[in-house]
This record gives C-alpha cells, sequence and structure tokens, in this order.
C-alpha cells in the first residue's frame, strides 16, 4: 500500500474468496433441494445485522463485473437501505446499478417482489430476517429441523386455523407460509401475501439469504411454490380500492402515505420504478394536478418526482 | 503421488482466480437451476488428464479445504495432485464423506450408493457426482422434468452407464435425500439434480 493509497483495498465484492466460495456451494445445494434451508458460515458484513447481511452475502458470491444490480426495500429504490446497499456494490464491486427492473441481472430485495414480471435469466435475491417458518411455533431449532426432516407441519395449519377461529379469516398479510414442490413448507420472507403468487413458477431464479440466522434457500425457476390454505378458506391476496394516487396504477401494492396532519392520505405504488415507469407513459393519477396540455403535465410530473 | 510429480500439476489454474471462479460458478448455477441445459464452462483452467476439462474448472471454482474429493479411478494422481496445489482440497478414498466425487466414463451405478446422501436433518450434506460422457448431444433421447424445467427438456448424452435412467430415478425417490450429478464432457457439461425426474422415451 502506498502512502497516498491510503484506503485498505478489497477483495472484489467485499468477501474473500474462501468465503465465497462456501456460500456458492451453499447457494447449488439450495437449489438441489428447493425450499430447504441450507446452513451456512454467515461473515460479519459492515453493516448491522438485520439490515439485508444475508441477501449482501448471497449477492456479493453470485455478482459478476457484467452484472447489472438494482437494490429496493419495500418496492422502493430511493430509500436507506436500497441506497446504501446498491452504493456499497458500486463501490466494492465496482458493477453497473438500476432502478429499472426490465434492465437488472441482479435485484436484491428486502420485502417486496417487483410488480413487473421477471424474466429467465434475472436473480432475485431476497434479505430474510427469520427463514423458520416454523420459528414462532417452535423455537427449538433442533426439534424445526426434525419436523422439515418428518414432513410434520400440522403445526402450521393450527396456526392459520386459529387465525380463522380468532378473526372470521386467515389474518397473516405477510411473511406468508409456503409449500415448496409439496415438500418442504418455507417462509417467503416478510413479503406482502401479495406477492406469493409471483413466486409461482417464477422463470427467474430466487435465491434468499439470511445473514443473522445463518441460512440460504433457494427456488429454482418453474418450481411450484402454493400458498398454504384450506378448502373453505381458500389463500386470497390483499385488494386494493384505491388506484396510485401518481399512477393510477390498479392490482399493485400500494403504501398508504399521510400527507398531512389533517387526515389527509394518499395511496402509491409500493414498486417506485413501477409507478415512475407508468407515469413516463403517460398514466396521471388523481393526486397529481389535473390540468390538461403537455407542457404543465411535463413540470406537474417533475413536481411529483 | 509418486517421487515423480509432474510439474504440470502447478500450471492451468485460474489465471485470475476471483473472476475465473465467478464465471464458472454462475456457469455452474446457471446449469443447477435449469437442468438439462447445456452450458459450456469456456477453458479457464487446464487440468491435467484424464480429468475432464469442465470437471477440472467445476472444482477449481468450489472446492477448497472444506471439500473432500473423491476419484473413483486410480489414474487420477496427477489430476488429484493438480486440484491440491490449486484448492487445498483433501483427497478422500472414503465416498460416504466426499463432497465431490470424480466418477469413471460408464461408472457402475450400483456402487453409487456409496456416495453421501446427506440426512433427513441435513439433506444438504450430499455427494456432488461429476460423470464424464462421451458427448452431450448424440446419444438416445432422455425427457426431463422438475423444478427449474418449464415444462419438459431433452437431453441426449452418449456413453452414459448402463442402468442410469433408473439409478437416477432411485436417486429421485429418496428426495430430499440423493445425490446431484453433473455429465461432463470437454468444457460442458449438463446439471441433474436430485429434483429432476428422468423418463426414457
Amino acid at each position: 500500500m502506498t502512502g497516498t493509497d491510503a484506503l485498505p483495498a478489497y477483495n472484489f465484492a467485499y468477501l474473500d474468496e474462501q468465503t465465497k466460495r462456501m456460500i456458492r456451494r451453499a447457494i447449488l445445494k439450495a437449489i438441489a433441494i428447493p425450499g430447504y434451508q441450507v446452513p451456512f458460515a454467515s461473515r460479519e458484513m459492515p453493516m448491522p445485522y438485520g439490515w439485508g447481511t444475508g441477501g449482501v452475502q448471497v449477492t456479493a458470491s453470485v455478482l459478476g463485473p457484467d452484472d447489472v444490480l438494482k437494490v429496493i426495500d419495500q418496492g422502493a429504490d430511493d430509500t436507506t437501505n436500497a441506497v446504501s446497499i446498491r452504493a456499497f456494490f458500486a463501490k466494492v464491486a465496482d458493477v453497473a446499478t438500476t432502478t429499472k427492473t426490465t434492465e437488472a441481472t441482479i435485484i436484491q430485495t428486502r420485502h417486496r417482489i417487483p410488480e413487473t414480471p421477471l424474466e429467465a435469466g434475472q436473480i432475485l435475491v431476497y434479505q430474510v430476517p427469520i427463514p423458520e417458518p416454523l420459528r414462532f411455533l417452535e423455537p427449538r431449532e433442533t426439534e424445526t429441523r426434525v419436523m422439515h426432516g418428518l414432513e410434520e407441519y400440522g403445526l402450521m395449519h393450527v396456526k392459520l386455523y386459529e387465525d380463522i377461529a380468532q378473526h372470521g379469516h386467515i389474518a397473516t398479510t405477510y411473511a406468508y407460509p409456503v409449500k415448496v414442490e409439496d415438500r418442504y413448507v418455507m417462509d417467503p420472507s416478510p413479503v406482502p401475501k401479495f406477492d406469493n403468487p409471483k413466486m409461482h413458477c417464477s422463470p427467474a431464479l430466487q435465491l434468499f439469504g439470511a445473514g443473522r440466522e445463518k441460512r440460504i434457500y433457494a427456488l429454482p425457476p418453474f418450481t411450484d411454490v402454493v400458498s398454504l390454505d384450506f378448502e373453505d378458506h381458500p389463500f386470497a391476496i390483499q385488494r386494493f380500492e384505491a388506484h396510485c394516487a401518481l399512477c393510477d396504477a390498479r392490482n399493485v401494492y400500494l403504501d398508504e402515505v399521510v400527507t398531512d396532519d389533517r387526515g389527509g392520505r394518499m395511496f402509491v405504488c409500493s414498486d417506485t420504478d413501477h409507478c415512475e415507469t407508468r407515469r413516463t407513459e403517460g398514466h396521471r393519477g388523481t393526486g397529481l394536478p389535473q390540468t390538461e396540455g403537455g407542457e404543465t403535465a411535463s413540470t406537474s410530473r417533475e413536481a411529483a418526482e | 503421488m509418486t517421487a515423480q510429480v509432474s510439474t504440470q500439476i502447478y500450471e492451468g489454474g485460474f489465471s485470475d482466480p476471483v473472476f475465473g471462479s465467478q464465471t464458472v460458478f454462475r456457469a455452474v448455477m446457471d446449469a443447477m437451476a435449469n437442468p438439462g441445459r447445456v452450458i459450456d464452462l469456456g477453458q479457464l483452467t487446464q487440468a491435467p488428464a484424464p480429468l475432464e476439462p469442465a470437471a477440472g474448472a467445476v472444482l477449481a471454482a468450489l472446492a477448497d479445504y472444506d471439500t473432500p474429493l473423491c476419484f473413483e479411478a486410480q489414474n487420477n494422481a496427477d489430476a488429484a495432485a493438480w486440484l491440491t496445489f490449486h484448492t487445498g482440497a483433501p483427497v478422500t478414498a472414503d465416498r460416504a464423506n466426499a463432497a465431490f466425487a470424480v466418477l469413471v466414463s460408464r461408472s457402475a451405478v450400483g456402487t453409487w450408493s456409496d456416495f453421501a446422501i446427506g440426512t433427513s436433518s441435513f439433506p444438504d450434506r450430499s455427494t456432488t457426482l461429476l460423470l464424464p460422457v462421451e458427448d452431450l448431444r448424440s446419444g438416445k433421447r432422455l425427457t426431463l422434468n422438475g423444478p427449474g424445467i418449464e415444462h419438459a427438456a431433452d437431453i441426449a448424452p452418449a456413453g452414459l452407464p448402463e442402468g442410469f435412467a433408473s439409478a437416477m430415478g432411485e436417486n429421485a425417490k429418496l428426495f430430499p435425500l440423493g445425490f446431484d450429478l453433473l455429465l461432463v464432457c470437454g468444457s460442458e457439461l449438463i446439471a441433474l439434480p436430485r429434483t429432476t425426474r428422468i423418463m426414457e422415451n
């Protein structure tokens, strides 16, 4: 190291090569056993556990110099977690980054699946806080391992049944358990159940990394992913009455945004790229100033962004 | 290893280990996620014969001191020494303890049950087999389905062992246990993870 080059040099994508090999082997076994949680030797990362260290380690291990990386946090490209992880990889791996779902080869996500359908060849990396779907029903890891081994998932159905007994419907709205290839019950990470159907037979490869809990799991493309339910209480996703106030989108996942201290609020797309794309295509929601004519419309579009 | 160590073992590793192993890993991941797809790993390593170039590249990218390697044939001293030099991986004769196993062409499928298939609590603790074949495209057609395959995929490897399809069928029945297998020929490979179901036409 020279005197002018005071910063220590990191390996490409921060992790050392032995760590990457270990994670890569775990990823390959995870792909071979869809839905099964492969233990791995999670490393300390330069961010706290809970900030996406599992997803970051998976991304660092698959990332190459030709990849284009997109990072979203609750669907948004411009929130703290997304911005800092994107900046992290731009710095330690010098990769191209994007906010466009269609341009990305790797999308690291915290708790959403993009609205734009993913394509074959894309990789979706989930940041997972608690990978074990049975953890809040059975705290002992030794026991949950046996339960997965024996395919003993009665407890999970009891939990969903108790929802119905108490609320009249299955009240689980996120981290809604799924069954993969009719074998493993899997936690889809805390994505809203709205996104569960997008996991089923997706052409993209889906990788899940839990850094604090030291687990990696995967869904290869075109894998059966079925949300657990009952015949008389079939699985259903959230429905929104409102349209997106910015881009007028329907049938997308909406965030409620409080706009003042007098009860004002609006619903906007949680997926910022989807919303921006629609607005550049000319879709306008009721939350934008309702003016006609090209000049004023473009001005208000800028103001909205 | 004999006293006459060939200098060949010191040559032929990745010229750029960081990006070379990343390229090979992504290709192998692509193969595992899309069973039946023929994937070319390129010429990033030069493994000593009789190790197939694709098998050499996979092991150079993924093996290290944590992954005991098992060679079915006795004539792999150069290849074993090459891998030990470049990756630090130990060579073992204990099949149940091998992370990767390099089989011989037309390996007897009856002996594959000696390899690790994992346990019900840890099905990932299983051997990945590397099986050399004569060709990946000119043999008898086999139809695949399972995760990673949209409807069905056809492969036509030539030079498979006797009873290959039924052995793979038995392996698939063990799911989630079982070994994972890579067919290697030259610089190309086809992945057949334990989830892939094979039908003879």
